[in-house]
């Protein structure tokens, strides 16, 4: 478990890699990614117990599952950075033969993913079969999972919802990244979400609101909220407010970065704002 | 060249083998798991749910989430087998099955009853015509279809020890049980009667109509070759093309679309090494109705009639 300081120190990293990463195959999401990037950092580096020795079923250990696979270049970055591959792999970034295809999956055999997604509305589905497995092998860590805003318009994720709470999945942390945005405009433009965290209340979950979504305290806060409200018959939602593209000022607040990737003039504007604090891939 | 006799004691439903198949795997392997979508009694989940609650998972009418949640249970070691309609374990939830079993390679088992025309009474929106299609085309699916009580219950087991995703298909109606000493394993065919002049290849609920057949052409002078091919996905084309070399004919026997299913697979195999005239037991494009499974049979060709109308539209063709 790593200090708030080292942490600190990943995030300008894990920027530049997503940013890096974009830009080099002129492809992938880096809206969504930098505004998790302080969601992942924290929950690799501080929150979850795991092992970088990879084993699909990770038995004894906590399991993630990212929903919303279009943001992996943050989630390849923080994996890499955490051991679970060479850094140097991210160059390789949907290019031809790569293990880091344009959304996770576990067809490539990439030590960290456990489900592909992509294809939106499932990982909650998949998060409380991990979860149901864990109580059965009376394995006592837990699960978490990331979803996005707009994926909640995806019908699946209110069956998941309804089963979880029906059921008391108990061990099952799933966090939205509450941005609200989407690919063609706000979630209020395209289809209003309404008030979310009473409608997960409604379907007998624990919410648990991160205002600073982008803070790594208030996220660790968060988390700690979550853990503690876990284990008693219900499953626990943290509603994450982010930023979308936080961390590089012209990406900032606006859907527009959500599939595009900066130019080379874009990019060295957004390489400047951060810091090479462990050294580029 | 003789015919064989198959008999049979008593009738009864595939999916009750399936039931049965999976009560006794339950029994004998604490890993496997049961989730079922609203359809217990149907699917003759009772057993197994009684004999192992803890381990018995009732998702609701919720087919995408129970795909989901099967998928999910594979990790940590469990062997989830999905229960429900033919028709909601494939086109209802096909991205989820694409996605988070077939593209992930988890190991679940798709367990599908009511397949087929012979759903009957219920009509077109329960009976799933294309399903064999969907899920053959799958990469890394495995595509069974059983005819009888016995090959079900055995199937049952053999998916259970299989590693990788597979579609169990199997059916509503009451069919003559006859496989009791016939083994079984996963991508091998069957050959139930062996003939000179047609083969035919047979899947489901029309292998004993094939077998009918096949004595019908038999008292008629034609010696017919019967093979049950319950694997459609990996196929036995060993199997099947040496039996085309020896007859040089062939007619493909399957409640399904001619489009997608087993008559397609077999068509691919023979063009590629062997081209062989062929002919199609199968629905024609068309989706299905209300009726008894017998009614059905007969207005869509499923039939023994048919199956010996179109092996000698097929031995017209033969060069």
């Amino acid at each position: 478990m790593s200090s708030i300081e080292s942490i600190k120190q990943l995030l300008p990293q894990v920027r530049r890699d997503i940013l890096r990463m974009v830009h080099q195959v002129n492809s992938g999401h880096p809206g969504g990614s930098l505004g998790c990037a302080e969601f992942f950092v924290a929950l690799y580096q501080h929150v979850m117990d795991y092992s970088t020795d990879f084993k699909m079923d990770g038995i004894n250990e906590d399991l993630f599952f990212l929903s919303n696979g279009h943001i992996s270049p943050v989630f390849y970055s923080v994996l890499a950075r955490s051991g679970f591959f060479p850094v140097s792999e991210l160059s390789t970034f949907r290019k031809l033969d790569s293990r880091l295809q344009g959304h996770p999956t576990t067809h490539e055999g990439l030590p960290g993913i456990r489900i592909a997604s992509g294809s939106l509305g499932q990982g909650m589905s998949v998060a409380i079969g991990a979860a149901e497995t864990k109580k059965l092998n009376n394995d006592k860590h837990m699960v978490y999972s990331l979803h996005g805003d707009g994926e909640l318009q995806e019908g699946q994720n209110w069956e998941a919802i309804m089963y979880a709470g029906g059921k008391g999945i108990d061990n099952l942390i799933s966090t939205i990244d509450y941005n609200k945005q989407q690919i063609d405009g706000s979630t209020d433009d395209v289809l209003p979400l309404g008030n979310i965290g009473a409608k997960l209340e409604a379907f007998g979950w624990i919410v648990i609101n991160v205002e600073k979504g982008n803070d790594i305290p208030a996220i660790l806060a968060g988390f700690e909220e979550a853990q503690a409200a876990s284990r008693n018959e219900k499953p626990v939602a943290i509603l994450l407010h982010t930023i979308m593209g936080n961390g590089v000022d012209f990406m900032m607040h606006t859907h527009e970065w959500h599939g595009k990737a900066p130019n080379d003039e874009q990019l060295a504007i957004g390489l400047a704002q951060n810091e090479e604090t462990l050294g580029d891939y | 060249m003789g015919l064989k006799e198959y008999t049979y004691t008593d009738k009864i439903d595939t999916r009750s083998g399936f039931g049965v198949g999976l009560a006794e795997i339950g029994d004998q392997n604490e890993d496997v798991v049961a989730l079922c979508a609203d359809l217990t009694g149907s699917l003759k989940m009772n057993a197994f749910k009684e004999a192992h609650p803890g381990r018995f998972f009732q998702i609701g009418i919720a087919e995408a989430n129970m795909m989901g949640i099967a998928a999910g249970m594979t990790i940590g070691g469990k062997i989830p087998f999905t229960g429900t309609f033919a028709n909601f374990s494939t086109g209802r939830v096909y991205d989820q099955i694409r996605q988070s079993i077939a593209y992930s390679h988890k190991n679940v088992k798709i367990c599908a009853s009511h397949a087929g025309i012979t759903l009957g009474e219920d009509g077109a929106t329960h009976q799933i015509l294309e399903d064999l299609g969907l899920m053959k085309m799958l990469p890394g699916m495995t595509v069974i279809n059983t005819c009888d009580f016995e090959q079900t219950r055995k199937a049952t087991h053999e998916i259970a020890a299989h590693k990788g995703p597979v579609y169990l298909r199997f059916g509503r109606p009451a069919v003559p049980n006859f496989t009791n000493d016939l083994p079984f394993e996963i991508g091998k065919g069957i050959l139930l009667q062996e003939g000179e002049d047609v083969t035919l290849f047979a899947m489901g609920h029309l292998v004993w109509e094939a077998l009918k057949a096949a004595k019908s052409l038999y008292q008629q002078g034609i010696s017919a070759e019967v093979i049950n091919i319950h694997t459609i996905k990996p196929l036995d084309d060993a199997l099947i093309l040496k039996s085309a070399i020896k007859t040089g004919a062939v007619v493909s026997c399957e409640e399904h679309n001619y489009l997608g299913g087993l008559g397609e697979s077999v068509a691919r195999v023979l063009a590629e090494h062997h081209p062989t005239p062929q002919s199609f037991v199968a629905t024609q494009d068309t989706f299905g109705e209300s009726g008894t499974p017998a009614q059905l049979m007969e207005k869509y060709g499923l039939n023994a009639a048919s199956i010996v109308i179109k092996a000698k539209e097929v031995l017209n063709k033969k060069v």
